[in-house]
């Protein structure tokens, strides 16, 4: 935080922009700049970021050894604040409220979200829903898995279910109020020419986001309250013995859950577009397709959940239908994949950084969600589901997708955000050790899992050891991968050289049109539009797409 | 920057910097609150949801609570709240036609008939406490018969209606407020945007209430 | 560490279906995997940018190629998804004659194992080879998952109802139970070991005995101690059904609906009486006894309710060993 409240070295004073235009805390934590807001998300995403790092960490080593090295509660607290930190304080929010929140507005032209206020109002949501958790993980720390399944959550589990599921239901808010804020200014907020077939994709698969975000999280905010009061009750309404039924909280939890999975790919998917656009100058293969791939993504999305259920006993012919529209969400899914790699076909690609990222996005991105296809086919999921193909299918398409792509755009704006230019050299040998740690970590783990380990085991037979060994190596090697981006890029956004306007020749109205670091209102000269996106050929023309 | 944002105003006191006009305004706060509505529509159907499925599954059981609720209150809080989304409207159109004293009674008729209703739920919530109805250690019912089973119901009733009372209260909350904006002259005929989004979440606490009177209160008056 | 493999030992009919079509995922996955990779690489390569004014040519997205690349993966799935929904569903349907049945109790942190005969034991799973053998699972506590990777097969084992899983022993050996749903502190210690021994190797196993009596016995007593019999009476018309050939035997409801009863249907008859009243009876006859009886009782009362049905129209007598195989009468 602190290279942000001092005012920047000289020389890039000699233009007002956001974060020069004040100094001070008050002008950082009062703001409603998205711009500024997005940075104070950034910051506390990224602390949530590695504090969930840290206890994957510590799960890495007790697993090292088949007894363990902690004892079981350790372990399955370990692995349950992993789970709650990382899905609901780092992945849900992390594009959106970052990179969407200071992109959206200057890629529309807008001088800002619509609601401002509620955009700040967000970011205290999520910082006091994230209080409360830590004080989950302080006060001793939860051992539900992130999942809070009942009766297990609700009756038997003595730690802070509570307290947890508090601060999950608190920052589901701040979600609410992110996609809310989106959708409205996407809607209401585009600059003159902006049409909605001419709408950066990156912006089309925020709407998309956004969707699943206002109309999933209440969803799961309800759930929680059902679940607190029940631990506090105990009046049955997911306890059997006193006629309940726990698989309706399964059921209520996956609605969102399943659909929350699509709020953290999806933004990936909208930094994937951006890139791989820009580092091959060529308009998106398919524009349309993969504008309303997005929005096929989040209407299908509500309507998978009970592959979840598969073996809980959940009727045969539900589950066929799930199976069903599990698989059939995988097409727009494919779609976008093959989409990206044409667009390469015949372009000027460039190998810096960002384009690294956008690769090793594509590749495990594939892996992850083909694996999908294999815990969409019942009969598969019957032996695999609740082992490690699950963990390794979950992190390929989360950490080889979401995470690669967050990090190949907090590259490719970095310019933008800062005014200034990252190191190359080393930007390039984190990128690799990233996708080697990435793939040494979890590759093993499919294998694992089909043989047969189940997840959430403190302690595993004999013949896991090897696997596991592996794992924790590559896991030793991701946890260095990630600290290195985090070194250079601070030490850049203070020393880094500055950045001219548009480092990348990039298309959009955020490089070509607004000032870098951009001013407080974004745009010097109110913006219009007057040819599609990613016109990187120079070719004025309009067509019809989709 | 509140306060920046009215000085950059140029036309209308409440048009934002961020806005090219009030109309543009409008339209963004409008689309705005009903995407929260939507939000909230999905929150109390998670409950809703949970309700069905468990009346499905005890219907007896659900229907054998009837004669527990209290009727005749629940269906004189329908009327209020009936009555107090039309005085709603009546301060919505008021503001609108720049009316400020009839705004402000019309405001504060509201603000009363929900403060009615609260103080009937209260007596309603009183009454289950009296009759070991609260779900929980102390629960009691009468009839033995289903067990447990009817102590979901109730903690569903809590739920359900407790969440709508924590609504109401949200919103005399926000009556509240727009009667004092209101009266510091802060609206106009031609600027409201306030007073007619508070509108909007006032009815729908409203209609949800219309559900739940009937799911709740009538269960064993259908056959 | 032992020697290497991608699969499991195949010890069950399931298994080696369910492999063939983990081969046929894995050779999809492995193919599509690599056509990206080496696009994506190809292209990295070929068209690496020369010069920062490379302005490359504006391609028009295809229509032909995206409805391509939409259909061709969506009938691999087809496949996938027929394929695997019909092993599934095969896979989850016990046969309707001919099952041993066994009866498992889940709770934190073991699994109990009851044999009809009365041999009950923990986290030990003794079976004969080339038989299938179901499984009625039930939990004390909170969800579980009976899992064994031999035979390719798991169930979530769900307080409050019954659920089955079946299986043949194809390979004699010992082979890991695990626990495949999180359950608190000793979760991962929730393990065991499924037995495959020769029919007759396990006949002799079951000879055991046990001091206790069989299930039917001991169930026995309880529907005496709970007073099911005041109301229940086996041979006359009591104030209840005579539960004599009720198991296994479709049973009309007063709504004029007919069920099968199975386990699921005699353990919700005593947990929750009127969820499915019995044609000609009265609702509210019966108190209701959810959380009053522990699972592995519930068992026994429904072995006891099973035993009153004649096994098979061959035999004559039912005696506590011919319990040991109900599932015939359905």
């Amino acid at each position: 935080m602190s290279t942000t409240l001092q005012p920047p070295s000289p020389g890039i004073e000699a233009k007002a922009n956001y974060l020069n235009a004040d100094y001070g805390w008050k002008s950082w934590l009062f703001t409603t700049d998205h711009k500024r807001i997005a940075l104070l998300y950034l910051f506390s995403i990224t602390t949530f970021f590695f504090i969930g790092g840290a206890f994957a960490v510590l799960m890495r080593i007790h697993l090292l050894s088949p007894e363990g090295m902690f004892d079981n509660d350790t372990y399955n607290k370990l692995f349950t604040m992993h789970g709650i930190i990382m899905v609901f304080f780092f992945l849900v929010p992390s594009i959106p409220a970052t990179l969407g929140n200071f992109l959206i507005p200057m890629m529309i032209g807008s001088r800002d979200l619509a609601f401002p206020r509620i955009n700040l109002l967000s970011w205290y949501i999520y910082i006091f829903g994230g209080i409360f958790t830590l004080m989950a993980v302080v006060r001793g720390g939860v051992d539900t898995g992130w999942t809070f399944y009942a009766p297990f959550s609700s009756t038997y589990s003595n730690t802070h279910v509570i307290l947890a599921a508090v601060g999950v239901f608190v920052s589901g808010f701040s979600s609410i109020l992110t996609g809310l804020n989106f959708i409205v200014t996407i809607h209401k907020m585009r600059c003159p020419g902006m049409t909605w077939s001419r709408l950066p994709l990156f912006v089309w698969a925020h709407y998309a986001t956004a969707l699943i975000q206002v109309l999933g999280t209440p969803v799961i905010a309800i759930t929680l309250v059902l679940l607190g009061l029940e631990r506090i009750l105990h009046a049955g309404i997911f306890d059997p013995t006193l006629g309940g039924d726990p698989i309706l909280f399964q059921h209520l939890f996956w609605f969102y859950s399943h659909p929350a999975v699509y709020i953290m790919i999806l933004p990936g998917m909208a930094v994937m577009s951006e890139l791989v656009a820009c580092y091959s100058r060529k308009r998106i293969f398919g524009y349309g397709f993969v504008a309303f791939s997005s929005l096929g993504i989040a209407v299908l999305s509500f309507l998978v959940w009970g592959h979840h259920l598969f073996v809980s006993g959940q009727s045969m012919y539900a589950s066929m239908v799930f199976s069903f529209m599990s698989m059939a969400v995988a097409v727009p899914s494919a779609i976008k994949v093959f989409n990206w790699t044409a667009t390469m076909y015949r372009g000027s690609i460039s190998w810096d950084t960002p384009m690294l990222y956008a690769f090793g996005f594509i590749g495990l991105f594939t892996m992850g969600g083909l694996t999908g296809l294999f815990l969409a086919t019942m009969a598969i999921d019957v032996h695999v589901t609740d082992t490690y193909f699950v963990i390794a299918h979950f992190h390929y398409v989360m950490v080889g997708g979401m995470v690669m792509a967050y990090m190949g755009g907090l590259h490719f704006w970095f310019p933008k955000i800062t005014g200034r230019l990252y190191p190359e050299g080393w930007a390039k040998f984190a990128a690799l050790v990233i996708f080697v740690g990435f793939n040494l970590t979890f590759f093993p783990q499919f294998i694992l899992g089909y043989l047969g380990m189940p997840r959430r085991y403190a302690t595993y037979p004999e013949e896991f050891h090897l696997l596991n060994v592996m794992s924790t190596a590559g896991a030793s090697i991701l946890g260095v991968g990630y600290v290195i981006p985090m070194i250079y890029l601070a030490w850049a956004w203070r020393n880094g050289p500055l950045s001219p306007q548009n480092p990348w020749k990039a298309k959009g109205l955020e490089w070509e049109q607004s000032p870098t670091p951009p001013p407080t209102f974004n745009f010097d000269t109110p913006p219009i539009v007057t040819e599609p996106a990613y016109n990187y050929s120079g070719e004025v023309e309009e067509e019809a797409h989709g | 920057m509140a306060e920046n944002e009215t000085v950059l105003a140029t036309h209308s006191p409440g048009l934002q910097h961020h806005f090219d006009d009030s109309a543009q305004q409008l339209e963004a706060s409008t689309l705005g609150m009903w995407m929260f509505l939507v939000t909230e529509l999905m929150f109390f159907g998670g409950m809703f949801a949970s309700y069905t499925i468990y009346r499905n599954m005890y219907p007896d059981a659900f229907a054998s609570t009837s004669q527990f609720m209290n009727v005749t209150i629940g269906a004189i809080n329908t009327g209020v709240l009936i009555c107090s989304s039309f005085t709603m409207v009546l301060a919505v159109r008021s503001i609108q036609l720049g009316r400020k004293n009839a705004t402000i009674a019309f405001l504060t008729l509201t603000l009363v008939l929900g403060c009615v209703f609260l103080v009937l739920k209260y007596v309603e919530y009183h009454e289950k406490w009296v009759d070991h109805h609260i779900p929980g250690p102390g629960f009691e019912y009468a009839d033995l018969r289903y067990g447990r089973q009817v102590q979901i119901l109730f903690y569903l009733y809590f739920a359900m209606t407790g969440m709508h009372a924590l609504h109401m209260i949200v919103g005399a909350g926000l009556i509240v407020t727009l009667i004092v904006m209101t009266a510091r002259n802060r609206f106009s005929a031609e600027w409201n945007t306030p007073v007619e989004m508070v509108g909007l979440y006032w009815h729908f606490v409203d209609v949800v209430w219309i559900f739940l009177f009937p799911l709740l209160y009538l269960i064993g008056h259908t056959s | 560490m032992g020697s290497f493999s991608i699969f499991p030992e195949r010890a069950s009919t399931s298994a080696g279906e369910v492999d063939a079509l983990y081969g046929f995922l894995l050779l999809v996955g492995i193919g599509m995997t690599l056509l990206i990779f080496a696009s994506v690489f190809f292209f990295a390569i070929k068209y690496r940018r020369k010069s920062d004014n490379d302005r490359p040519k504006l391609i028009h997205g295809s229509l032909p190629l995206e409805i391509t690349w939409s259909v061709i993966p969506f009938l691999v799935m087809l496949v996938m998804f027929v394929w695997g929904t019909k092993l599934y569903f095969q896979n989850y349907t016990p046969p309707r004659q001919g099952t041993l049945d066994i009866y498992v109790t889940g709770k934190q942190w073991m699994w109990k194992m009851q044999h009809p005969t009365g041999q009950r034991e923990i986290n030990e799973l003794h079976v004969p080879l080339g038989r299938p053998v179901k499984l009625i699972l039930a939990s004390e506590d909170v969800v579980h998952s009976f899992y064994i990777p031999a035979f390719r097969l798991k169930h979530d084992v769900v307080p409050g109802s019954y659920e089955t899983f079946w299986f043949e022993a194809t390979k004699l050996g010992r082979y890991r139970i695990f626990c495949a749903e999180y359950c608190g502190t000793d979760h991962s210690r929730m393990t065991g070991w499924v037995t495959v021994m020769e029919p007759a190797a396990y006949e002799s196993w079951l000879s055991g005995g046990s001091a206790s009596g069989s299930m039917a016995e001991q169930g026995e007593k309880l529907f005496q101690q709970y007073g099911c019999a005041s109301c229940h009476i086996t041979e006359a018309q009591g104030r209840g059904p005579s539960l004599r050939n009720v198991f296994g035997h479709p049973v009309v409801l007063e709504d004029g609906r007919t069920v099968m009863a199975d386990e699921a249907y005699i353990r919700e008859s005593i947990q929750n009486p009127n969820a499915k009243i019995v044609k000609g009876y009265p609702r509210d006859l019966m108190p209701v006894f959810q959380g009053q009886i522990d699972e592995e009782g519930l068992l026994q009362l429904v072995v006891y309710v099973k035993s009153l049905s004649p096994p098979a129209p061959a035999k004559s007598a039912v005696t506590a060993k011919d319990v040991s195989n109900p599932g015939r009468a359905k």
